[in-house]
Order: C-alpha cells, then sequence, then structure tokens
C-alpha cells in the first residue's frame, strides 16, 4: 500500500524554538487520517511542511511519494484547505470558480457549481460577506474541485458552529465516498473526528505520541482499575500510557496486543477521547519533565 | 420501482456502540419490524455519509457484515440489497404484546414508579430472566 504521506525524523524549528521533533509516521492512502493534539503542538507546521509551505529542519517528508510541492503535477494532486479557511474576501464565489478553473487542469467544474448550489450560495456573492460556515463550504468546494488524490485540512472545523460543523463534515464525507480521496485534517478537538476519522495521529509536545487506524487503537487499549499496586509488575507486552492513583485504588490506561486476563484488574474498553486525553497527557508529562530537566542544567 | 430508500440511518456517538454495529443493528430492527423487506435497497454509502458525516469505511464495513451474515447483496455499480427479512409469523404477536406492555406501563406509573425505575426495573427482570435460560 502506498502512503500517502511519510516522514522520517522530522523536525522543524522556528529560531531556537522547536515546533517539530523527531516525527516519525506513515498515512497510508485511503484513509481519514485525524491529526489531533493541543493548540500549539505543532500541527500547523507539519500540515505546513507536507504542502510545502514550510521546508524541514532536519529529517525528511514525502507526499504521494514525492518531495512537497516539488513539481507542479504533485502540487496539482494535493489540495490543501489553510486553517480559517481563507477565500478572497473582494472576489464573488464566481469568481473564485473561475480562478479555480484557470489555476487547476483537472478542475471540475460542473462539480463544483452543483456544490454552489445545493449549498444555496449566490454565485455572485462576495466571499467576504459570507458566513463562516459559508466560507468553510467554499474553501472545500474549491479544494475537491480540484479533484486531488489528497486533501490535507488545518483545523477546518474549529471556528464553526454545531451545525456548520456537521454540514462541512458531512460534505467532506460524501466527497471521500465519491471519488476515493485521502484526507488529513487536523483538529485539537478529537470528539470532532470521531465520526470522521479511521486513522489517528496523536500530536503533543511537539513530538508523534501514538499513530495507527481507529479500529486497532480501540481494540489495544483498556482501562484497568483495581487494588493499586506498582505499575511496573505488569507484564511484558502491557505498556502503560498513563497511571493514577489514590492510596488504595490504581487506574491505568495501558496498550496491548493481547487480552487481559489477570482478574485482579476490572478492565474495560475506553473511548477514543479518553485514548487520545492519556496520550496528551503523559506528553505534557514528559516535557515538563524534559524542562526541568534541561533546568538543572543550566 | 424498488430501489427507493426505505430507511435512514442514525448514530448515537455516547452509546460506546461503534459506528458500523450500529448500523448493523438498524438494519437488523428494521428487518424484524417488517419496515426492510427482500429486494428493498439500503441507503448507498454516498447517501449515508452525507447524512451522518460519517467515514464512508464504516459503512462499507457495515454492509460487508450484512453480507457475511446473508441479509443483504451488493450489485456492483448499483448498490445494496435486502435478501432475506428477519420478520416471521411473530410479527402478528407485537401488537397485542404492545398493548400488554402499555397496560403494563400504566400500572407502573399509578403505582409511582418514574421513567428510570421502569427501565431499571424491565432490564433487571429482563437479565434475570436470560440468565434463567441459559442456566
Amino acid at each position: 500500500m502506498t502512503a500517502v504521506l511519510e516522514a522520517r525524523g522530522l523536525g522543524k524549528k522556528y529560531g531556537r524554538r522547536r515546533a517539530l521533533s523527531d516525527c516519525t509516521l506513515v498515512i497510508p492512502a485511503g484513509h481519514v487520517a485525524g491529526l489531533v493534539g493541543p493548540n500549539g503542538a505543532g500541527k500547523t507546521t507539519l500540515l505546513h511542511l507536507a504542502v510545502g509551505l514550510l521546508q524541514p529542519t532536519s529529517g525528511t517528508i514525502a507526499v504521494l511519494g514525492g518531495r512537497p510541492a516539488e513539481s507542479p503535477a504533485l502540487l496539482g494532486r494535493v489540495g490543501f484547505v489553510a486553517q480559517e479557511t481563507p477565500v478572497y474576501a473582494a472576489l464573488s464565489v464566481a469568481d473564485h470558480l473561475r480562478l479555480g478553473a484557470w489555476l487547476n487542469p483537472g478542475w471540475d467544474n460542473d462539480g463544483a457549481e452543483r456544490r454552489i448550489e445545493q449549498l444555496s450560495l449566490d454565485p455572485s456573492q462576495r466571499a467576504g460577506k459570507l458566513s463562516g460556515g459559508q466560507r468553510a463550504q467554499l474553501a472545500l468546494t474549491l479544494a475537491i474541485a480540484k479533484r486531488p488524490e489528497l486533501l490535507i485540512l488545518d483545523e477546518p472545523v474549529a471556528s464553526l458552529d454545531p451545525l456548520a460543523r456537521r454540514e462541512f463534515l458531512q460534505h467532506l464525507m460524501e466527497a471521500v465516498a465519491e471519488h476515493g480521496l485521502s484526507v488529513v485534517l487536523s483538529s485539537h478537538l478529537v470528539a470532532d473526528l470521531e465520526r470522521v476519522c479511521d486513522y489517528l495521529i496523536v500530536l503533543a509536545a511537539s513530538r508523534v505520541q501514538v499513530t495507527g487506524e481507529v479500529e486497532e487503537l480501540l481494540a489495544t487499549h483498556y482501562r484497568l482499575t483495581g487494588a493499586r499496586r506498582d505499575p511496573a509488575s505488569l507484564p511484558a507486552g502491557q505498556q502503560v500510557v498513563q497511571a493514577s492513583h489514590t492510596d488504595r485504588q490504581g487506574t491505568l490506561i495501558v496498550r496491548s496486543e493481547g487480552p487481559i486476563h489477570d482478574p485482579a484488574w476490572t478492565v474495560e474498553q475506553i473511548s477514543l477521547e479518553d485514548l487520545v486525553l492519556a496520550y496528551m497527557s503523559q506528553a505534557g508529562e514528559a516535557d515538563r519533565v524534559r524542562r526541568s530537566g534541561l533546568g538543572v542544567v543550566r | 420501482m424498488k430501489g427507493d430508500r426505505v430507511i435512514e440511518f442514525h448514530l448515537d456517538t455516547r452509546s460506546g456502540v461503534a459506528p458500523y454495529l450500529q448500523l448493523i443493528h438498524q438494519v437488523r430492527q428494521a428487518l424484524r419490524l417488517g419496515l426492510l423487506r427482500e429486494g428493498d435497497q439500503l441507503p448507498t454509502v454516498k447517501d449515508v455519509v452525507a447524512r451522518l458525516a460519517i467515514n464512508p469505511n464504516t459503512v462499507l464495513k457495515a454492509y460487508r457484515e450484512l453480507e457475511y451474515e446473508g441479509l443483504a447483496a451488493a450489485r456492483p455499480g448499483v448498490g445494496t440489497f435486502v435478501t432475506r427479512t428477519l420478520s416471521d409469523a411473530s410479527l402478528a404477536a407485537h401488537g397485542p404484546l404492545r398493548q400488554d406492555l402499555q397496560r403494563w406501563l400504566a400500572k407502573a406509573r399509578r403505582a409511582g414508579l418514574d421513567d428510570d425505575s421502569i427501565e431499571a426495573l424491565f432490564l433487571n427482570t429482563f437479565r434475570a430472566a436470560a440468565a434463567q435460560d441459559i442456566a
């Protein structure tokens, strides 16, 4: 299976600040991949590296098998909707379609016009006068009409109200079903992505914390509760993601390829949201330790 | 013409039940209630994702599972169709049973039970009876 995105030891620094460190991941084709992480985790940096708006400081990144933006041909195969879904405020909706047709060789004008009609957008309306939801829908219509193999969206629904959010994701999923394109989209809220994503990348503290198919992640993560005991006493193959305890009780989130039979634990499946939060808080702690460690060295 | 859409799916994301299982459950339920019959077309993948904003693979997985169970069959380029029905003679018994249940509910309310208590009592009795059947 070919990868739509492949990063090896990818890093990006802004001056002395690390925005992304040692990022290694492979996103296979045919997925809707969710890139989740808190604000400032490096999501936008990773996506900008993927579309060639930024150059890596270290490591490599390949998109659809090529260096991002290496050629017009490759640019034509990748669609990108930036954060806040920018459009040209002074241009009309129809102007945007004309511009798209002019700039993109594979432009699907019928599809774009049909979509504008379905959305009840007035073609003569200036884009600057559209609501946030309409603007996002226009940006998505343009990105889909380009007929990319890979569509990258940076926090596309973050600023939308719940209804606009749902409508946006409906439109996006319809395009995935119709054209079979691969999607990578970021969000700081896993709830936004739960229904649409079948592949997940958790990015926190500028590092990839976990990545994989959603179904597989859910099948291999458990919440264990029971009498408090040393997490190090767990059998090999059970990796602790998060541990918390009171004087008596211990709660662990663990990753385990095999089922957990130890009768001392109450074993539960966890939701995608709990899984993501467990990795995020683990990353937060590791980051604090690293920083305080640096403080000592200085 | 057959091929009119007969059912619409919905999704409860807080239930903890995997979305593809929810879709399968809804098809089975519709078959049992006689809402879906042999030859009916299930909503197309595109229709379902456009309505529910879910990943197309979720729908494909549900439909594959229904095919595997022999409840549906895909006709390439056309859609997925129901091949069997689950409603049987028991469907005729639904009406009287529902009436019994309504009477029972009215009685429970008169006895002062609220919704939660009624649900808990029903589920408890249901589970106890199921456990007895197994034993």
